[in-house]
C-alpha cells in the first residue's frame, strides 16, 4: 500500500506491506538507524519518536497508521549542529554510556518536559516508566532531564 | 591526585562518544547492511530435553527461501570452552560436544534447530513455520540437587554424569577444626538468583565471504572480537587469522553476555561462503531470553565459625553452580577462580574451605554477568556476616570492623590463593557511614514506624579481584589463554594520535578515558586523541573488555606504547636538538633540554620523524607508531562499603529503596564522572538482582520469565538517586594505580540491600529473604512470622 509521511521535515511517499512496523519502516525503508529496537513486547520505550506532537512507540503501531503523519526522529531534533537542549543536558551529564537506549530516553524526555515544564524529580522517574536503561542506573538520565527542563524553560 | 589540567588525569571531561549517540548516528551491528544480503531466522527447540527429528522438504520451497541448513549440515568444531578446570580427583572437567546446530538431540528451550535464510527476516520466519519438528521427549533435569543423581537423567549421555567437576579450595581440615571448637557457629543456606543480562541491544551477526579474495568478515555484537576470531577461527570454523576479519561496531551494552562466542555468530560466517552471499542474523528480545547466556544460579551452604568475641575463624562453603546445558566460553571459571578464591573478602578469616560441583541442566548455559563469581562471593560472605552479627549481639559495624584485614597487613595472602596488594577498609566504611547519615538512621527509623513502616538499614564491606587477570597465574588456574592487553599508540606527521587498543567499549567511555591517558601522558588535548578498537584488522592484538579489565590493563598497555613513544621522541629531539638524550626532558607536551630554553613539541618531533630529512638514521627508523604487549603482575583489588536503606510497607510487603551509598575504591580515577556512571549502573543491577530480577523455570524446562511482561527490568523509577563517594589506595602493581570500576556496584550491593530488608524485618523474628526479595515474598514472611509469634 502507499502511503505519504512527513519524516523530520521532509515529505516520502512509500509503497509498502500493510504489515509493515513503524519501526521497521523508519529503520530498514527510510535508513533512519537512529530509533532502535530492543523489545518484542512494546516496553522499552527505545524505538519512541514524535508522532504528530506525541511520543509514541514505534514499534507499537503499523506504518500504515501513520498515513498522513508528521514524524520527528531522534535524526531530526537537533537544529542543524547545535544540538537540543535535551541532547545537550544528557551530554553534560552523563545521561548516556552505551547509547542504545539513548535516543528513545530523548525523545520521551522532550515530551515529558513539553507537557510537564515544573517536572519534579518524581514525576520524572514515573515519567520515564516506558524506558529501560541497563547501563547508567537512570540516576545521571534524571539529572539530566531536569536540567533540560529549566533550560527549555520550566 | 593529579588534577591533570584540563582534559588529563583526574578531570572529568565530557565524553567525546556521546555526539554520535545523541544524534541517532551511532552504528551498531544491526544498523549494517551489506549489499546483496539475506536474513536468517534461527528455529529454536521447544522442547528441554529430546530426540528430535525435522523435515523441511516444504520449507525450502516456500517465498523468498535461499538456503534452510540443519546440524547435520553443518559439520564444523564443537564451540569450546576457554577454561579447564579439574576436580580434586584430578580428571578434567567433563566437556561435552557443543556443535552450532543441533543435530539429533535438544537440551535446552532456545537451542537451534534449523537456520533458515531467506530474502526477507519475514519470509525465513514464514517458511520456518513451515518446517516439521517432531519431538521424542527426554525427561527434564531442571532442580541441581536432583541432577547429582544420575539414575534421574543425563543431560549429556556420552559424559556419563550431570557433573562437570567436583572441584575444592582450601584446607578442610583446618576449617572442620576451627568448627569443632568454635563457640559459635553461624549458618545460612543461599540461593543466587539466576539473572538475564539483558543488555538493550539484542545479539546480532552479520557474516560476509569474499569468494574473490576468500575473505571472511564477522560483523557482531561482542565485547572481544580478537577473542571470537580466535575461537571461532580456531576451534570451530577452521579459519586462519589472516582472512577472518571480525568488527564489533558500537555496542549497546554487554554486562558479560556479549564476551561469549555464540553459535549464531559461527553459523553466519559459515553460510555466507555456502550460499556466496551476506547473512544476517539480528535477536529479537524473546529470543535473546533464551540464547543469551545467563547469569548467577548458585546454590550455596554455609558455615562460619566465630570466637566468643566475635572473630571469625573459619567459613565452610558449598556450591553447586549451575552450567546450563554446555560449557559456554568462561563458565567453568565463574564459580571456581572468580568466586572461592574470594572467599576471605575484605576480612582476616584464617581458614577457608570451599567444594563446588558445577552441574549440567536443560536451560540455557550460564556464563559470567557483571561481577561473575565474585558478586556471588561477596553474597554469602556479607550474608552470613550480617547474620552472625544478629545473632551475637554484635553491631553490624563492629563485627566487620573487627575483622577487617588492618591497613598495614599489606600486601595480604589469603587462604584462597589470591593475595591483596592494597585497600583501606575502614576509611571506606567511615566515608559510608557518613555519607549515608548512619547517625541519624535511628531517628528516620521512628519516624518511620510512626507511620507503620518497617525501616532496614544493610552494610556490605566487600572487595573483588579484577583487572583480569595475569596470564602466568590463571595459567596455572587452567585458562587456556593469557589474559594480557594489546595496545598500539600512532603519533601522525602533525601530532595527533590514534590509539588502537584491544580493550572494546560498549558503554565504558574508553574513548575518553583513554584519551586522558593520551593528554597526561603526551601533554595534548583529548580533542588531538582518536581511540580506534573494535576490528580485528586496526588492532595488533586484543583480549577485549570484561572483569573490569580495560584500564588497568588495556590502559596500562596504552601507557607502556606511549613510554615506547617517549623513548623514541627523546631520541629524534635530542639528535635535532644536538643534545644527549639523556638531558632531554618531557614537560606538558615539550621536549625540552634540562636547564636551557631549547625544546621541541611532539608535533616537530613527529613531523622529522615522518620526514626524515635531518634524522639519525643509524640509530632509529623513521616513524612514531610504537606497538606494547602489558600483562599484569597480580589481579586488582577494588573494595569499599555500601549501605542500603529501605522502608517496608507491611500490608503490602512493598520495599522501597530509600537510600542507596556507595563508597568504593577503584583506586586512581581517571575520570571521576565516569567511574560514578558506571558504579550507577552496577548499583542498579545489584538492586535488580536484589529485589526484582529472577530467571525462573517450570519443570519442563520452560522459561517462565521470558520477556519483559515476566522478567522485572528495573525502572527508573525503582531507585532514588545514589550517594557516591570514592576513597583512594593505590593498585601497587600497575604504573597508573589504578583498580577498575565496572563490576564494584553490583558485586557490593545485593547483599546491602537483603541486609536491610533482614534488618528491617527482624523485629518480627525474620532472619533470612531470598533473593529477589519481591513485595509478595516479603509479605509472606512478614505472615509467616506473625503466625509463628
Ligand atoms: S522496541 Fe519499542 S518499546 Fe521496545
Ligand atoms: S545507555 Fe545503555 S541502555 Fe541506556
Amino acid at each position: 500500500m502507499e502511503i505519504s509521511i512527513t519524516i523530520n521535515g521532509k515529505e516520502v511517499k512509500a509503497n509498502i506491506k500493510a504489515n509493515t512496523l513503524l519501526s521497521t519502516f523508519i529503520r530498514e525503508n527510510l535508513n533512519l538507524t537512529g530509533t532502535h529496537v530492543g523489545c518484542d513486547t512494546s516496553q522499552c520505550g527505545a524505538c519512541a519518536i514524535h508522532l504528530n506532537g506525541d511520543a509514541v512507540k514505534s514499534c507499537a503501531i503499523l506504518a500504515a497508521q501513520a498515513d498522513g503523519a508528521e514524524i520527528t526522529t531522534i535524526e531530526g531534533i537537533a537544529n542543524g549542529d547545535e544540538l537540543h537542549p535535551m541532547q545537550q543536558a544528557f551530554h553534560e551529564n552523563h545521561g548516556l554510556q552505551c547509547g542504545y537506549c539513548t535516543p528513545g530516553m530523548v525523545m520521551s524526555s522532550i515530551k515529558l518536559v513539553e507537557n510537564n515544564p515544573n517536572i519534579s524529580e518524581e514525576e520524572i522517574r514515573k515519567g520515564l516508566e516506558g524506558n529501560i536503561c541497563r547501563c547508567t542506573g537512570y540516576h545521571n538520565i534524571v539529572k539530566s532531564i531536569k536540567q533540560a527542563a529549566t533550560e527549555m524553560g520550566g | 591526585m593529579p588534577d591533570g589540567g584540563s582534559t588529563g588525569i583526574g578531570a572529568s571531561v565530557k565524553r567525546k562518544e556521546d555526539y554520535r549517540f545523541l544524534v541517532g548516528e551511532g552504528n551498531y551491528t544491526d544498523d549494517i547492511n551489506r549489499p546483496n544480503q539475506t536474513h536468517t531466522y534461527m528455529l529454536r527447540s521447544s522442547s528441554a530435553h529430546a530426540k528430535f527429528s525435522l523435515d523441511t522438504s516444504n520449507a525450502s520451497k516456500a517465498k523468498g527461501v535461499v538456503k534452510i541448513f540443519v546440524g547435520t549440515d553443518m559439520e564444523v568444531g564443537s564451540i569450546p570452552c576457554g577454561w579447564q578446570v579439574d576436580s580434586k580427583d584430578g580428571t578434567p572437567m567433563r566437556e561435552p560436544a557443543h556443535p552450532p546446530i543441533a543435530k539429533d538431540k535438544v537440551r535446552y528451550v532456545g537451542e537451534i534447530i534449523a537456520v533458515i535464510i531467506a530474502e526477507t527476516l519475514e519470509d525465513a520466519k514464514n517458511a520456518a513455520e513451515l518446517i516439521d519438528v517432531n519431538y521424542d521427549d527426554i525427561p527434564v533435569i531442571i532442580d541441581m540437587q536432583k541432577a547429582l543423581d544420575n539414575s534421574k537423567g543425563l543431560v549429556h549421555d556420552e559424559i556419563e554424569s550431570n557433573v562437570c567437576y567436583d572441584w575444592e579450595i582450601g584446607d578442610s581440615e583446618a576449617v572442620d577444626k576451627a568448627i569443632s571448637e568454635a563457640a559459635h557457629i553461624t549458618s545460612l543456606d543461599i540461593r543466587n538468583n539466576r539473572l538475564i543480562p539483558n543488555a538493550i541491544e539484542t545479539r546480532s551477526a552479520i557474516g560476509d565471504y569474499e569468494h574473490a579474495t576468500g575473505q571472511y568478515t564477522l560483523y557482531t555484537t561482542s565485547q572481544n572480537p580478537h577473542v571470537i576470531r580466535l575461537l571461532m577461527g580456531a576451534f570451530v570454523l577452521g579459519l586462519p587469522e589472516h582472512k577472518l576479519r571480525v568488527i564489533a561496531p558500537d555496542v549497546g551494552g554487554g554486562f558479560g553476555s556479549k564476551i561469549f562466542h555464540y553459535a549464531e555468530e559461527a553459523i553466519v560466517t559459515w553460510a555466507s561462503n555456502k550460499i556466496r552471499r551476506p547473512v544476517k542474523w539480528t535477536a529479537d528480545r524473546s529470543e535473546a531470553f533464551i540464547s543469551d547466556a545467563h547469569g548467577r544460579d548458585h546454590v550455596t551452604s554455609v558455615k562460619l565459625a566465630l570466637d566468643k568475641d566475635g572473630k571469625f575463624l573459619a567459613l565452610k562453603v558449598d556450591t553447586l553452580a549451575n552450567m546450563g546445558a554446555y560449557l559456554s566460553t568462561f563458565a567453568s571459571s565463574v564459580p571456581t577462580y572468580l568466586y572461592a578464591t574470594l572467599l576471605a573478602g575484605t576480612y582476616t578469616t584464617p581458614a577457608i574451605h570451599c567444594n563446588v560441583k558445577s552441574i549440567f541442566t536443560n536451560t540455557v548455559p550460564v556464563d559470567a554477568y557483571r561481577g561473575a563469581g565474585r558478586p556471588e562471593a561477596t553474597y554469602l560472605i556479607e550474608r552470613i556476616v550480617d547474620k552472625a552479627a544478629r545473632e551475637m549481639g554484635i553491631s553490624q559495624v563492629e563485627i566487620r570492623r573487627k575483622n577487617f584485614i588492618p591497613v598495614d597487613a599489606f600486601p595480604y595472602q589469603t587462604p584462597v590463593a589470591l593475595q591483596y596488594d592494597s585497600g583501606n577498609y575502614n576509611a571506606t566504611l567511615d566515608a559510608a557511614l557518613k555519607k549515608a547519615d548512619y547517625d541519624g538512621f535511628a531517628s528516620r527509623k521512628a519516624e518511620s514506624a510512626k507511620r507503620g513502616m518497617l525501616r532496614g538499614i544493610g552494610f556490605s564491606t566487600y572487595l573483588e579481584a579484577c583487572g583480569i587477570a595475569p596470564s602466568a597465574v590463571v595459567g596455572s588456574l587452567g585458562a587456556r589463554a593469557g589474559l594480557f592487553e594489546c595496545a598500539e599508540v600512532r603519533v601522525h606527521p602533525t601530532g595527533s594520535v590514534t590509539v588502537f587498543t584491544g580493550s572494546h567499549s560498549h558503554g565504558q567511555g574508553h574513548e575518553t578515558t583513554f584519551a586522558q591517558l593520551v593528554s597526561e601522558k603526551l601533554g595534548i588535548s583529548t580533542d588531538l586523541v582518536e581511540i580506534s578498537h573494535g576490528d580485528t584488522n586496526n588492532i595488533p592484538f586484543g583480549m577485549g573488555t570484561y572483569g573490569s579489565r580495560s584500564l588497568a590493563v588495556g590502559g596500562e598497555a596504552i601507557v607502556k606504547a606511549m613510554d615506547k613513544v617517549i623513548a623514541k621522541a627523546k631520541k629524534i629531539a635530542a639528535h635535532i636538538m644536538e643534545a644527549s638524550a639523556d638531558d632531554i626532558e618531557l614537560n606538558n607536551g615539550n621536549f625540552e633540554i634540562a636547564g636551557t630554553d631549547k625544546s621541541m613539541s611532539l608535533a616537530d618531533i613527529s613531523l622529522a620523524a615522518y620526514v626524515p630529512h635531518n634524522y639519525p638514521h643509524e640509530e632509529l627508523e623513521p616513524g612514531l607508531d610504537e606497538k606494547a604487549f602489558y600483562d599484569p603482575l597480580n589481579f586488582t583489588y577494588p573494595g569499599g562499603c555500601h549501605i542500603c536503606e529501605v522502608e517496608i510497607n507491611p500490608n503490602t510487603g512493598e520495599v522501597k529503596v530509600e537510600g542507596m551509598t556507595a563508597v568504593d575504591d577503584v583506586g586512581m580515577v581517571i575520570n571521576p564522572m565516569i567511574v560514578e556512571g558506571q558504579i550507577h549502573g552496577g548499583l542498579a543491577q545489584g538492586i535488580g538482582q536484589a529485589l526484582l530480577e529472577n530467571a525462573a523455570y517450570d519443570n519442563n524446562g520452560q522459561l517462565l520469565s521470558g520477556s519483559y511482561m515476566d522478567y522485572t527490568m528495573p525502572r527508573a523509577d525503582n531507585f532514588v538517586d545514589f550517594k557516591v563517594g570514592n576513597e583512594v589506595t593505590l593498585c601497587t602493581h600497575n604504573s597508573l594505580g589504578v583498580k577498575g570500576c565496572g563490576e564494584v556496584g553490583a558485586i557490593g550491593s545485593p547483599p546491602a540491600v537483603i541486609n536491610a530488608v533482614v534488618d528491617a524485618l527482624s523485629e518480627l523474628g525474620v532472619n533470612d529473604i531470598s533473593m529477589p526479595a519481591t513485595s509478595e515474598k516479603v509479605w509472606n514472611a512478614i505472615n509467616n512470622a506473625k503466625d509463628k509469634s
